[in-house]
């Protein structure tokens, strides 16, 4: 029995000691120096002070500020701490009377989908450039800006697809947001 | 579906073959012991472990042998879980996991099942996810390697005595192959943008003066084995849907990469070693078409959107986002779900139990199928040579010839034993299911009603006991019930079809490799691929279609008719 166990105890030790400990604190050193900012967690500051995460959504409700997509995360929206999907499946009564109460809060359909359906870590950072587009109306009249400036806006913050191929076009809310705070 | 959607579904699984044509090459080397890189770490390791890698092993020394490494691996991961509470690099102070959910976590990472009944940002330290599962993302995907070679040489020739040696094997597939694709991997997951730190969650004060609090850890190395070993467990509560965990596009596109690279890898490998690369090639072309039918139909059903809320004034034009991210489009999130359960992986960059019914019905069909599509690393061609052996049976039953695959005689006993293994999945997942549905404290677990709620308790024994640890959601699984029988569902899933997958190959290894004749049925050509695709279809079909038809088929036909629950 012990030409069996000898080899597995001394093996479950030496790769837990080098692929859990060694490898991956030599490579979070290695990481924290070529991508310092990234390794982080993509922290942006203002005035010396973290303001929230490049890759995470933060819940917005001011007028004056474009806002996320729906957040299923608990108790409040956005809660990074415990990202959480609705997790209400296609016939569920209650996705779909909080898709109606939605859509009416919009002002009636169509809306773009992203709007009204939420994401599945409940902490997406980005919301489609229609949804963006829909919201110019109501963030030009509590700044008091002009519509065509705020269009500018949004279109220098929309990323495209990467590699011109990868993924959709998007807007990420928090960066047009700070964007919005230093122009005014 | 739109063309640069497809054109994003081809590059991706360009890359993946692309790659995995030199990559076989490779592991047919670290194979055969003619990589020698890090010859005294390895020597170091044995001498450690009293180990001679020279030393073969038959089918039961093989098997005791991984047995014995994944009991170890199994205890010490337990204990690392229950005790994190004392132990360092625990910077948000996360007490131990109770003894229900610590065992069935254990099983989980050992089985490479990695299915969560926890989430990692509220319950993990960065202990348990460094030493613990990161450690046996890579241990798991190994032993599932180690035990593909194994049945791989059974074909390579004729009256062998051994399948080779297990602990070789084992240190060789961690040091030469998977480490270094995951410190590569890693590397490119922290470029585009995945946290790897040590330090403690920030305190973020939002723009409209809220505060949020930014959960952060060393999770771009966990996040790249969890994808090239097909673990799929993930560093975050929200996987690979998670803004740090997929934090693009792009990101996301090389998870998907990740976790078929090894698989289909190892499918050419196993022609090197029979010194037949057309016979990889077949079984790979079979799994290819596979990916890309489930692939089309989540694509569709996705990108069609709900219907109920496209009548409540939706947008058709983005389909269905609930549980989806804006950054992936539908084609990478339905490249990710027909890939990562077809693999065995089970990370999910959308969450399936908000999909349309037929969205849904795909994963769970894929897992259902076996887990051979191309499945697990290791796991997937095992589990596909021994459809393989029965594919060869039913044709030799046609043509009334004695059935041979690559010169190996197979007869009463390899079939029997072929036929142990393919039962074990339908046994234990419908099994559990049906005993889970009527049992109160079973079903209480379940949030949605109708036939969407049975579809949650299929999904979750069919990930299990598929070891692939993809969840559909919505179901309450920390409890002790469910944790206790996930966790046996995992252990018989994976250990109840190795032992009997590992008699066939002992069995085949002893016999004489008869020279191919003019009467020999060539099994590297499409009229093979073809009875192999549709054995698999049709056994997973007849086993798993009455159940589907009360859960997502059903369910589809409801929401056609507008009922909601």
């Amino acid at each position: 029995m012990t030409s069996v166990l000898r080899p597995a105890i001394a093996l479950v030790v030496l790769f837990t000691l080098l692929l859990g400990l060694a490898v991956p604190l030599a490579f979070t050193g290695m990481a924290g120096l070529v991508f310092p900012t990234q390794a982080g967690g993509s922290l942006i500051e203002r005035d010396g002070r973290v303001v929230g995460s490049a890759l995470l959504g933060q819940d917005f409700t001011a007028d004056c500020y474009f806002q996320p997509r729906p957040s299923a995360t608990t108790p409040a929206p956005y809660n990074a701490a415990a990202s959480a999907a609705s997790q209400l499946g296609p016939t569920s009564a209650a996705l779909l009377d909080a898709v109606k109460a939605r859509v009416a809060a919009l002002g009636g359909g169509p809306v773009p989908a992203d709007a009204v359906q939420a994401s599945g870590a409940g902490l997406d950072p980005h919301v489609s450039p229609e949804n963006a587009a829909r919201q110019i109306r109501r963030v030009a009249q509590a700044r008091g800006m002009s519509e065509a400036r705020l269009a500018e806006l949004v279109a220098a913050y929309t990323e495209g697809r990467q590699l011109g191929v990868f993924g959709d076009p998007r807007v990420n809310v928090l960066r047009l947001d700070l964007a919005l705070d230093g122009s005014t | 579906m739109t063309i640069l959607g497809w054109a994003q579904i081809a590059l991706v699984m360009a890359a993946v073959v692309a790659a995995a044509i030199p990559l076989a090459r490779a592991i047919a080397a670290v194979a055969a012991g003619r990589v020698t890189l890090l010859a005294p770490l390895e020597r170091a390791i044995y001498t450690a472990g009293g180990i001679d890698p020279a030393r073969g092993m038959g089918w039961q020394g093989y098997t005791l042998a991984m047995l014995a490494t994944n009991l170890a691996g199994f205890l010490l991961l337990y204990a690392l879980l229950r005790l994190q509470g004392l132990l360092p690099f625990n910077p948000q102070g996360f007490g131990g996991l109770s003894p229900w959910l610590a065992f069935n976590t254990a099983v989980s990472f050992v089985t490479n099942t990695n299915w969560q009944a926890y989430s990692g940002e509220a319950a993990m330290s960065y202990l348990s996810q460094m030493a613990g599962l990161t450690v046996q993302n890579f241990l798991s995907a190994a032993t599932g390697m180690a035990l593909a070679l194994a049945l791989c040489r059974a074909f390579s020739g004729g009256g062998l005595k051994d399948l080779g040696n297990f602990w070789a094997d084992f240190v060789r597939l961690n040091l030469y192959v998977l480490l270094p694709l995951a410190i590569l991997v890693g590397l490119a997951f922290v470029a585009l943008g995945m946290p790897q730190t040590l330090a403690a969650y920030v305190e973020a004060t939002t723009l409209e003066g809220g505060t949020q609090t930014i959960p952060l850890g060393p999770a771009a190395f966990q996040v790249a084995i969890k994808h090239l070993g097909t673990n799929g467990g993930g560093f975050f509560g929200a996987n690979s849907a998670h803004p740090f965990e997929g934090p693009s596009a792009l990101a996301t596109s090389l998870q998907i990469w990740s976790h078929q690279v090894i698989p289909f890898a190892l499918v050419l490998t196993f022609g090197h070693i029979v010194r037949d690369i057309r016979q990889g090639r077949a079984l790979l072309a079979v799994m290819l078409a596979f990916v890309i039918a489930g692939t089309w139909i989540v694509y569709a059903a996705e990108a069609g959107g709900n219907p109920l809320h496209l009548a409540a004034g939706v947008d058709p034009a983005m389909g269905n986002m609930e549980g989806k991210e804006v950054r992936f489009g539908q084609a990478l999130v339905a490249l990710f779900t027909a890939t990562t359960t077809g693999a065995s992986n089970g990370a999910v960059n959308a969450m399936f139990d908000s999909f349309t019914p037929l969205g849904g019905l795909v994963p769970l069909f894929l897992m259902q199928l076996g887990e051979v599509l191309p499945g697990g690393v290791g796991s997937g061609l095992y589990g596909m040579l021994v459809f393989v052996l029965l594919a060869v049976f039913v044709a030799g039953l046609m043509v009334g010839r004695t059935p041979e695959y690559l010169g190996k005689k197979v007869q009463a006993r390899e079939v029997k034993l072929a036929m142990l293994a393919v039962l074990v999945l339908p046994a234990v997942i419908l099994g559990f299911t049906a005993v889970s549905l009527v049992l109160p404290a079973a079903a209480s677990s379940i949030q949605d009603a109708g036939p969407h709620g049975l579809t949650e308790m299929l999904y979750a024994y069919s990930s299990a006991a598929g070891n692939n640890g993809s969840a559909f959601g919505g179901l309450a699984a920390d409890t002790p019930w469910l944790d206790a029988t996930l966790g046996i569902a995992m252990l018989l899933g994976r250990f109840a079809y190795i032992v009997p997958m590992m008699a066939i190959a002992g069995s085949l290894a002893a016999k004489p490799k008869l020279a191919a004749s003019t009467g020999t049925f060539p099994t590297h050509g499409p009229l093979f691929a073809g009875l192999l695709a549709g054995l698999i279809l049709i056994l997973g079909g007849l086993q798993f279609m009455p159940a589907l038809a009360l859960g997502p088929v059903a369910e589809h036909f409801v929401l056609a008719a507008g009922k909601i629950f």
